[in-house]
């Protein structure tokens, strides 16, 4: 990788200070996708700015009847959590299988979320779960976090703090994941809501999206037979080496299906 | 003049207060390896998917690959180097994987070693399955794990004697 300067800052206010006062800086959480992709030097940053030290984005606490799951915990450290065993298992359970155990020692809700890779799983748990998405600036909608391919509505230098969770009686997600890197050919949370069913596919178009549809049809009848009526629409998308895009309009239907059982 | 983009790194590897220079985009597996000669931690793929780096950093398995050595700092490793007492007799872990033949070339071992103790340090019974789970990051291209996992276990169970 090409060279940058390292900073750790202790705390929210140096690390952004850093960011903006540096050419082209990168905030590093976890590092387990901003580090591969500078060895293949598709990124240089000016800086590397290490988040591992800042104490204001751990924890895992109950916020008024919402799950605040800080930035910098780590997919184990949320799948282990009593906390969010006990509220949202569906959660636990998705953190528990990202990638092997080595990844989720050192991968975290924050950095995924602000990469927003199309096949990352917890984006589908973000729109489901009806969550905030905490920065050091302001509070944004899940519907508003997740804009394109890899983008989100982050500004520059903008800082992931915190998830705020709903915590529905009833959720599950379910994934078809690539066998070789676990990340989700298709992942579909499903989450039952006082005030309806929401479901939200990851890994299968350019960004995770809710299903509308799905939640119609969950609004009428809670059953896997209510999704299986259904016609996913392969258009928009993507076909690449791991899967067509009809074969994952399939996988789709197959998803939901499961995790409606599943709940 | 070009300056030095080194800098000096102090951690705890082994037990042992160690000090070296490093460059911030210096990775973990090559300050070991190539600054601290410990060479038991392996480079396979590079892309943090083989699981032949693995080193605990303050108790925790990590892909040596995808960390700096400058995250390390003020820390502790352990590596393969660490698991034998002093007198040579392996750790429990160690020892499975030579009585059951839990390796062919050798290349991965240190990796699954490292990745098999912190597995066996859950607080679950660990059965097949675990242990198959557990050892998702880990690839071994010579055997069919059949022996790796049956290691495993029995590493495990020596270990909480």
């Amino acid at each position: 990788m090409y060279r940058f300067t390292y900073h750790q800052p202790a705390d929210l206010d140096e690390a952004v200070q850093i960011a903006s006062s540096s050419e082209d800086g990168s905030y590093l959480a976890g590092g387990m996708t901003l580090l591969p992709t500078m060895k293949f030097r598709l990124a240089s940053p000016s800086d590397l700015i290490d988040l591992g030290a800042i104490e204001a984005l751990r924890g895992i606490a109950d916020e008024g009847g919402r799950l605040r799951i800080g930035a910098a915990s780590t997919h184990a450290e949320v799948a282990a959590s009593a906390l969010v065993t006990e509220r949202l298992p569906a959660l636990a359970g998705l953190a528990g299988r990202i990638g092997d155990p080595a990844v989720r020692n050192r991968g975290t809700i924050g950095g995924s979320i602000a990469n927003a890779d199309p096949a990352a799983d917890y984006p589908a748990a973000l729109l489901a779960l009806d969550a905030e998405v905490v920065t050091n600036r302001r509070t944004i909608a899940a519907a508003d976090f997740f804009t394109g391919f890899f983008s989100t509505a982050l500004d520059p230098g903008e800082l992931v703090t915190a998830v705020r969770f709903a915590a529905p009686a009833q959720a599950a997600y379910q994934k078809a994941p690539n066998p070789a890197s676990r990340f989700a050919l298709v992942g579909v949370f499903v989450a039952r809501h006082a005030d309806g069913a929401r479901v939200a596919v990851t890994g299968a178009g350019q960004f995770a999206t809710r299903y509308p549809a799905f939640e119609t049809a969950l609004d009428t009848s809670f059953t896997p037979a209510a999704v299986a009526g259904v016609t996913v629409d392969e258009a928009g998308l993507m076909t690449d080496l791991h899967a067509s895009a009809a074969y994952r309009a399939h996988l789709i239907s197959v998803m939901a299906k499961r995790a409606v059982a599943a709940c | 003049m070009a300056t030095d983009p080194s800098a000096s790194i102090a951690l705890r590897v082994n037990g042992k207060d160690v000090e070296g220079r490093a460059e911030a985009r210096t990775l973990l597996v090559d300050f070991l390896r190539d600054t601290l000669r410990l060479t038991g931690t392996h480079i396979g793929c590079d892309t943090s998917q083989c699981g032949a780096c693995v080193v605990h950093l303050d108790g925790v398995a990590v892909k040596s690959c995808t960390v700096l050595a400058v995250q390390a700092a003020g820390r502790e490793v352990r590596t393969i180097e660490g698991l034998a007492d002093a007198d040579g007799s392996l750790h429990p872990m160690q020892e499975a994987f030579r009585q059951h033949h839990g390796l062919q070339c050798g290349f991965c071992t240190p990796g699954m070693v490292m990745t098999a103790i912190e597995l066996a340090q859950s607080a679950e019974p660990l059965t097949p399955e675990h242990v198959r789970e557990g050892l998702e990051g880990n690839i071994c291209r010579c055997t069919g794990y059949h022996n790796i996992v049956q290691a495993v276990l029995a590493g495990a169970a020596a270990m909480r004697q």
